[in-house]
Order: C-alpha cells, then sequence, then structure tokens
C-alpha cells in the first residue's frame, strides 16, 4: 500500500493551486495521501487542503522557523516525517517545489523524477526532457522513498468534497540558521497569476518595448486573463521574468492562451503545449507558433491588439 | 575565497534534438555541443566577483567523458584559473553528480560553489539543491542577483511569487536564472592563453564515488503533436472562432 505524504504549496494564509494538481498526480498513484502544510499557523491552509478529493489526512507543522519558504528548513522535516513509513515525496513543480524536494532527496539518499506529466505505476513515470522535444518513460529502481514534483500542466486539478481530518503534528529535525529569509516584492497586483488562470495573454519581442506591452496587460484586463512573456520579451526588458511562459519560465495549461508577437520558439511551445486553445497573432505567416496554434492571424498587433481590446468592451 | 563552478557539456541550445525512431533515445550524435546556458551565467558570476576583489580563484569542474575538456577549454577561455574533469560512463543522474562535486568541494573548500538552476538536457533542476544538502550547506536558488559581504551573500531569487531576498552564510550553493548577468565573449587571445591554464583529469573511482543510478530510463517518444488549426482574416473572424469554442 502506498503512502504518499505532499508538501503543500502556500503563500502563508491560502493555498496554492499547484497542491490540487499535486493531489491529483498523487491519486494517479494511488494509496493513503497526506498533505503536510509547513507555516507558521497552518490550520486554515491544512482546512484548505483536506477538502480535495483523495487526501486521507492535512498536516500542519506550526513554527516560527517555518513563516519563511526556506528550502534549508524545509528539507530536515520532511525528511523526518518520511520515517514515519510513507513510499513517497510529492510537490508540485513551483519555484518552492524545485527548491525543496532536491534537498529533501538527497537527504533521503534517494534520486527524484522532476516534472511528473503521467503515472504509468507507483514508481514509473513519463517526463519531458530537452525543453519538450522528447518524452522520456523512467522506474525508479530499488525500494527508496520516490521523491517527484508533479508538472501541474499535465493533471487536472483534484475536485473539492467532504473535507478530510487536519492535524496539528510536530518534526524533530535539526532547523538550521545559516539561511535567512529577507523579504518578497510580489508583483502583478489584482490580476490572475499566471500559472493558474484559465485564460492567459502573452505577448514576445515583436512589441518593441516595455510602455508597448501595455497594449498586451489592457487586452488581458477585457478578459480577466493573466498575462505572460516569452522569453526574449524578457530579455529585452520588456516584463519581469516572473511572466515568463517556457522550459526556464512557467509551464501553463489554461484554456485560453493568446500568443501576440511570439514567433514560437521550441522553449517557448514546451511552456504552452498543454493548453485547450491557442490562437496566434504575428505578422510573419511563416513563424513556427502557426504549427502549433487551433486559431492564427497573420496580422500587425499594433493594429489588431487595440482592435479587440475595443471589441471586447475595454 | 575560491569558488567552485560547474560546467556541463550539453546539446547546444539552438539544436531541436530529435527522438530515434526505435525509441532508446535521443539522437544526439555529431550536434553541435555547448555549455550549459545556466552553467556560463554561472561562471560569468564567478569570475565577476573575482575582477571585484570577492575570491581569489575560480576553478570550473566538469563530469562526464573526456570531451567535457572542451567545455571546460572554453571556460578557462572566459577567465577561469584551472579545471577539473572528473572522468565518468555516461551521464550521472543529478544525485551522483552532488556527491562527485561534494567530493571536490571536500578537497578544494570553495566558500561559493555556482551551478546553472537546470541543465537544458535533462531540465531536473536538482544538482545544487541536492549538493547543499550533502554538505550541509545553504543554497539560495534561481539568483537574478547576488551581493557578498561579511562571510554572507544576500540573493534576490527569481521565485513564482517575484522576486525573494535570502541571506545565506558562507560557504553556499547558488544556482543562476537567467537575468543573473549577460556572459561574456571570449577573445581569441584568451583562447590560446586558456591551452596553457592546468586541467586536471580524475576518475570518478579514484574520488570514491561509485554512481548509485536508481532511475532507469526506458523508453524515449516525440511529444504528442498539436492538431493544425484554422487561420482566420481578421479580429471578427478571430473573435467569432472563439465565441463558437465558447471561450468568450
Amino acid at each position: 500500500m502506498n503512502k504518499i505524504l505532499i508538501l503543500a504549496d502556500h503563500d502563508g494564509s491560502t493555498l496554492g493551486p499547484a497542491t490540487a494538481k499535486t493531489v491529483a498526480g498523487a491519486a494517479a498513484i494511488g494509496g493513503d495521501i497526506d498533505v503536510v502544510v509547513l507555516a507558521e499557523s497552518g490550520a486554515a491552509i491544512a482546512a484548505e487542503a483536506a477538502t480535495l478529493e483523495g487526501v486521507t489526512r492535512a498536516l500542519h507543522v506550526d513554527a516560527p522557523h517555518n513563516a519563511a519558504p526556506l528550502a534549508a528548513v524545509a528539507a530536515p522535516q520532511l525528511a523526518a516525517l518520511m520515517a514515519n513509513g510513507y513510499t513517497h515525496l510529492l510537490a508540485g513543480s513551483t519555484t518552492y517545489g524545485k527548491d525543496v524536494l532536491p534537498r529533501a532527496a538527497a537527504l533521503l539518499g534517494v534520486p527524484q523524477v522532476s516534472d511528473i506529466m503521467a503515472v504509468d505505476g507507483p514508481r514509473a513515470f513519463k517526463r519531458p526532457i530537452y525543453a519538450g522535444n522528447a518524452i522520456v518513460s523512467v522506474e525508479v529502481d530499488g525500494d527508496g522513498p520516490v521523491v517527484g514534483t508533479i508538472r501541474a500542466a499535465s493533471f487536472k486539478a483534484a475536485t473539492t468534497g467532504d473535507a478530510a481530518p487536519v492535524e496539528a503534528t510536530t518534526v524533530s529535525a535539526d532547523i538550521p540558521e545559516h539561511t535567512r529569509y529577507v523579504k518578497l516584492e510580489a508583483s502583478g497586483g489584482d490580476r490572475p497569476d499566471l500559472a493558474s488562470a484559465p485564460r492567459v495573454v502573452s505577448g514576445g519581442r515583436a512589441l518593441g518595448s516595455a510602455e508597448n506591452f501595455d497594449l498586451i496587460y489592457k487586452m488581458a484586463d477585457t478578459m480577466n486573463a493573466g498575462v505572460g512573456a516569452s522569453r526574449a520579451a524578457v530579455d529585452a526588458g520588456y516584463v519581469p521574468n516572473e511572466l515568463q511562459v517556457g522550459q526556464t519560465g512557467k509551464i501553463i495549461a489554461p484554456e485560453l492562451y493568446v500568443a501576440i508577437g511570439i514567433s514560437g520558439a521550441i522553449q517557448h511551445l514546451t511552456g504552452i503545449k498543454d493548453a485547450g486553445t491557442i490562437v496566434a497573432i504575428n505578422k510573419d505567416a511563416d513563424a513556427p507558433i502557426f504549427e502549433v496554434s487551433d486559431i492564427g492571424l497573420v496580422a500587425d498587433l499594433f493594429q489588431v491588439v487595440p482592435e479587440i481590446t475595443g471589441k471586447l468592451g475595454g | 575565497m575560491k569558488i567552485l563552478v560547474a560546467l556541463k557539456r550539453v546539446v547546444d541550445y539552438n539544436v531541436r534534438v530529435q527522438v530515434k525512431p526505435d525509441g532508446t533515445g535521443v539522437a544526439i550524435d555529431g550536434v553541435k555541443m555547448s555549455i550549459n546556458p545556466f552553467d556560463e551565467i554561472a561562471l560569468e558570476e564567478a569570475l565577476r566577483i573575482r575582477e571585484a576583489g570577492g575570491a581569489e580563484e575560480v576553478i570550473v569542474v566538469s563530469i562526464g567523458a573526456s570531451e567535457a575538456q572542451q567545455q571546460l577549454r572554453t571556460g578557462l577561455a572566459m577567465g577561469a584559473d584551472r579545471a577539473i574533469l572528473v572522468t565518468a560512463d555516461g551521464p550521472l543522474v543529478p544525485l551522483d553528480a552532488a556527491r562527485t562535486l561534494l567530493k571536490l568541494v571536500e578537497r578544494e573548500e570553495p566558500g561559493l560553489v555556482i551551478l546553472g538552476k537546470q541543465a537544458i538536457d535533462d531540465d531536473c533542476n536538482q544538482t545544487g539543491q541536492m549538493l547543499a544538502a550533502l554538505w550541509g550547506r545553504p543554497q539560495a536558488t534561481f539568483a537574478s542577483e547576488v551581493d557578498l559581504a561579511g562571510g554572507a551573500a544576500t540573493v534576490v531569487r527569481e521565485v513564482d511569487a517575484g522576486l525573494e531576498t535570502i541571506e545565506v552564510d558562507l560557504p553556499a550553493v547558488l544556482t543562476t536564472d537567467l537575468r543573473l548577468n549577460e556572459p561574456r565573449f571570449v577573445k581569441l587571445p584568451e583562447i590560446m592563453k586558456a591551452k596553457r591554464k592546468p586541467l586536471e583529469e580524475i576518475a570518478i573511482a579514484d574520488l570514491g564515488v561509485e554512481p548509485a543510478g536508481v532511475i532507469r530510463e526506458t523508453h524515449f517518444a516525440p511529444p504528442a503533436k498539436r492538431e493544425k488549426g484554422i487561420m482566420v482574416e481578421d479580429v471578427d473572424q478571430l473573435l467569432g472562432a472563439l465565441k463558437d469554442k465558447g471561450l468568450l
């Protein structure tokens, strides 16, 4: 019988959307599923996790040192919790999961399977390599625990239902003091979060400047969409890196993805290939983005984007 | 202070890798190989720290076949002081790479180890975190800004929610994100000079590391293809098509 421990993703007060996806990945493995919240005061976050379909228990480890999301602090606690008979340790492929889980895996002396996109068995998975140009099937040998991050775009979020028990728990682990949290400069404001928004409007290098990127923000706002960008737009300094969609940025799966002035480099396509409907607007009819788009429009973005915004009531 | 930088030899960023028809791997024979781009950023950062007086020596390390000498020579031409190649058969999983780097860390006692946040071949994003765990030292991953002062590093990290700042005591492991810096171009005289810089080779067995593997790759497949879609002529057709799909 598998016993799966999931590290909850949260911002200190609410559960992040990656956790429901991770629970779905765990359900595909099968077995008992415990979600653990490491926070200063995690009862409310755990209560949210407890309503996810498939969750057996929602645990929270409340401690002042858990006030900030530090890998060096979280990993030894996870390694200690794993001693309670768990066969799997999972987290979402968020920057938090990517930071913490390999550290926990190394403490457990086992390797990690990153970015699980399909579950073939309790120890068998599929994951993307080479920016998604290949999908490799892997098997984890031996009898040590399986540690893996779940690629959110590949799984449908677990639905909510009756609440599982919520339990406060304690962990005995050496908490290092060599790593200190200073601050977080949050971005984004009121717009839907790029990683979980059902609609995303993205801009590329063709926007030409940070000022022109306003066109993307305005169009996104009329559609209640999140905003993304290609790596080229990030590299050119038009937008901050947390808007980057692709191999080295965020991998997303919105119902609707609108790519504006994005040529469609493979490393960008990696980030969107699980999107429901891809719309591409580009001046260049030969742009590779049109090979993957469901609806394509060859046009000058500076004409059609304001037109769309106007017609949608912006 | 010494800075250790790991350089992985990977298929060049611009090569579009194809899966072999029999599913046994990816076809990489004869394709252009380069330093993993994130590792190049790691080396650039180390060089800038040395040039600003924050370190005396920058050591570049690679693990793998002897061909990785090419990438180490490029690292030396960029400005690293010396290079170490740990020779090993086939690619290592990140945990084995971290175990190997730990042996070099114990030998060289660097104040900083800087790695790329992920290699663009296996896209694992694990080695830096694992090395920090095995070493029992701090990690500052996905760094976009690094400041050293008083035996600690203040690091701005690119996280999903924005920019997070943490402070870590040295020695520590850093992993680089894209915007940390722009690596310098190598000039021809530097390439000539690099040929005379020391490059040491050690067999992985001589470091006492036995790769444990454990993750077995059983099959490779190309990604699922998306169906080719429709082209529309203007904004009205576009909005109509989205309404038909129930997306507006």
